[in-house]
Parts: structure tokens; sequence; C-alpha cells
């Protein structure tokens, strides 16, 4: 079975973000004032061939935590979505 | 005493690491492509700054997969010298042999200027040639520097004495504690955002990294002759 993982990272809540910090006041000098907070992250899509959704869940779990976040000052969060072979 | 320098592809102080092992030490060093799979005959192992593998993901994460680091933590669990500077410093942290990471600057500027840092300790094979408490003045070149470790981790480096140098008048990157550099737990792993290369000569600036190199030496000497 064919697999797409859409797989979210973003820095720990513990970890301060500048660069989210800069976009929240450049939105605030547009007028966006509304907007109190924004965190910056990084999105993959990764394609991969798995037996079940299980098995491709517990796959794209290692492949995170060995290299795609850095655990010490990321966390990450995914959703598998079954394709069409 | 024969040095390597790892070059991966985005390296680009490697040459300036290996002038400075010439000029400071006059010792033999070889430029070693990130693809080799043994550091067997070096006794110190450097990682140079740069931009290994464009940083993509993280700066240091493709690194670390290199086959030349397997040699690196190979080397490094011999108790021999591996010094990181700069890119190199993010490497050693992606790939383990150093706790904690390197954020982005608080600033989200690149900073490149020179810095005050202050030698915290000389209990280590790369400071034994400084005096404790003496402020030097090295050149910064990153975007990427701010030292952070959970507060757990940070109070370890405390206790163990593996803060080796701090930021000593601005921190030009927000990084914990000032820290600009630590060793590891067995003080053989230094890894330090300031470039001890590139202040070797008065024409640079600053000549205040040479004892650095002089230290390796120094301990090398002392190895040899009291046995490791």
């Amino acid at each position: 079975m064919t697999f797409l993982a859409r797989i979210q990272i973003t820095l720990k809540p513990s970890v301060l973000d500048p660069q989210g910090a800069a976009v929240t006041k450049a939105l605030g000098a547009l007028g966006f004032d509304e907007v109190s907070d924004i965190r910056v992250g990084r999105y993959l899509e990764a394609r991969l061939t798995a037996q079940d959704e299980e098995a491709a869940r517990q796959r794209v779990i290692q492949m995170c935590d060995a290299l795609l976040a850095n655990l010490i000052i990321e966390r990450y969060e995914f959703s598998l979505v079954e394709e069409a072979s | 005493m024969r040095f390597a320098v790892v070059v991966f592809p985005g390296s680009n102080c490697d040459e300036d690491a290996a002038h400075a092992i010439t000029r400071v030490l006059g010792a033999p060093v070889d430029l070693v492509w990130h693809q080799t799979a043994s550091l067997h005959g070096y006794d110190v192992v450097i990682i140079p700054g740069g931009f290994a593998y464009g940083d993509y993901l993280r700066a240091g994460a493709i690194a670390r997969f290199s086959p030349v680091m397997t040699a690196v933590a190979e080397h490094a669990a011999a108790g021999k010298p591996v010094l990181g500077i700069c890119n190199g410093f993010q490497i050693l942290t992606e790939a383990g042999l150093l706790p904690g990471t390197l954020l982005a600057n608080d600033s989200l500027q690149f900073r490149c200027e020179i810095v005050t840092a202050r030698v915290e300790t000389t209990a280590t094979a790369f400071t034994c040639a400084y005096q404790e408490g003496q402020v030097i003045r090295l050149p910064i070149a990153h975007g990427q520097g701010a030292y952070y470790a959970d507060d757990v981790t940070l109070a370890e480096l405390r206790r163990h004495d593996q803060i080796v140098f701090r930021y000593a008048d601005e921190n030009p990157n927000g990084s914990a504690d000032n820290i600009a550099g630590i060793v590891n737990r067995q003080r053989n792993v230094l890894g330090m955002m300031p470039h001890p290369e590139r202040a070797v000569h008065e024409l640079l600036g600053s000549t205040d990294g040479a004892p650095l190199f002089t230290s390796l030496l120094r301990s090398w000497e002392r190895q040899a002759t009291h046995g490791a």
C-alpha cells in the first residue's frame, strides 16, 4: 500500500522563535493586530509504501525521530492518507 | 602529531584550519574528504566551519550521516581530541557527540565580527595553554549560533566544568548562559562557535586563537611522554 504522510515540525513551546516574532511584528505593521503569536515550522510530505497504515505510522515515527525533527527543540505531528496505487 | 580536517560538500573553513595548524604548529595536516571511512593515524580531527550540505533540513543534520562521521565517533570514543568549529559544532551536536543544539541567532542576523570570549576552564586539551579567566578576541561568522540545551543539561555542563568559552561582553546570538563553546563529559570533544583558526595572525586582527592549537600539541606531547 502507498501512503502520503504530511508531517509538521514545530519548535517546542519552551523554545524562543525569533523568526516567528519577526513575522508577528510584520503582520502587526500591516494592520493584522489580532495576531499575537506566530510560530514558524517546517512541513514535509513523504510518500512511502507499507503493509498497512500501522506499519506506515511506525516508519514515519522512526524517520522523524532519526532525522526529520531535532527532538531537543522540536516536536512533530503527522497525518497519513492512503493513496490509490 | 598529525591533524585531519574533514571536508564536507559546503565546508569553507577547511583551508583556514589547515593553514592555522601549519602556521602555528608546523604539524602535518591532511584535508580528508567526508567519504573517508577511517581516520586511523590521526591524532586530532577538526570539523571545520561552512555550510555542509547547504544546511539542508537543519545545520549539520545531513552531514552526520557521512561515512567519516562513524570514524569521528570512533576517534572520540578512543579519547582523542575532536574540535568542531562553527558548522563543525552544529554537526557534532546533530551527531550526538555533544549535548544541546544551536538555534538561529536571536537577532535573526548573520553576525560576522570579532567578539570577546572568556576562557572558563583550562582543564582541556584545547585550552591548557590559556590562562583561566583570560578574555580573548576571536571572530564569529554565523546565523545559527545560539547554543540551546534544557535546564537539566545546562546544570550538568556547569557541574562538570564543561563550559569552555563564554561570550565576555555582548552575547552575539542569544546563547544560553552566554555559552560560546562546550566540551563533552570526557573532555576530548570541543564545539565552539568562534573561529580560532581565523585568529592566528596579526593581519587577521587577532592571534588569540593560536594558543588553542598550542594546547593540543602540549597535551599530546604530555601524553606521549607519560603514556595515555
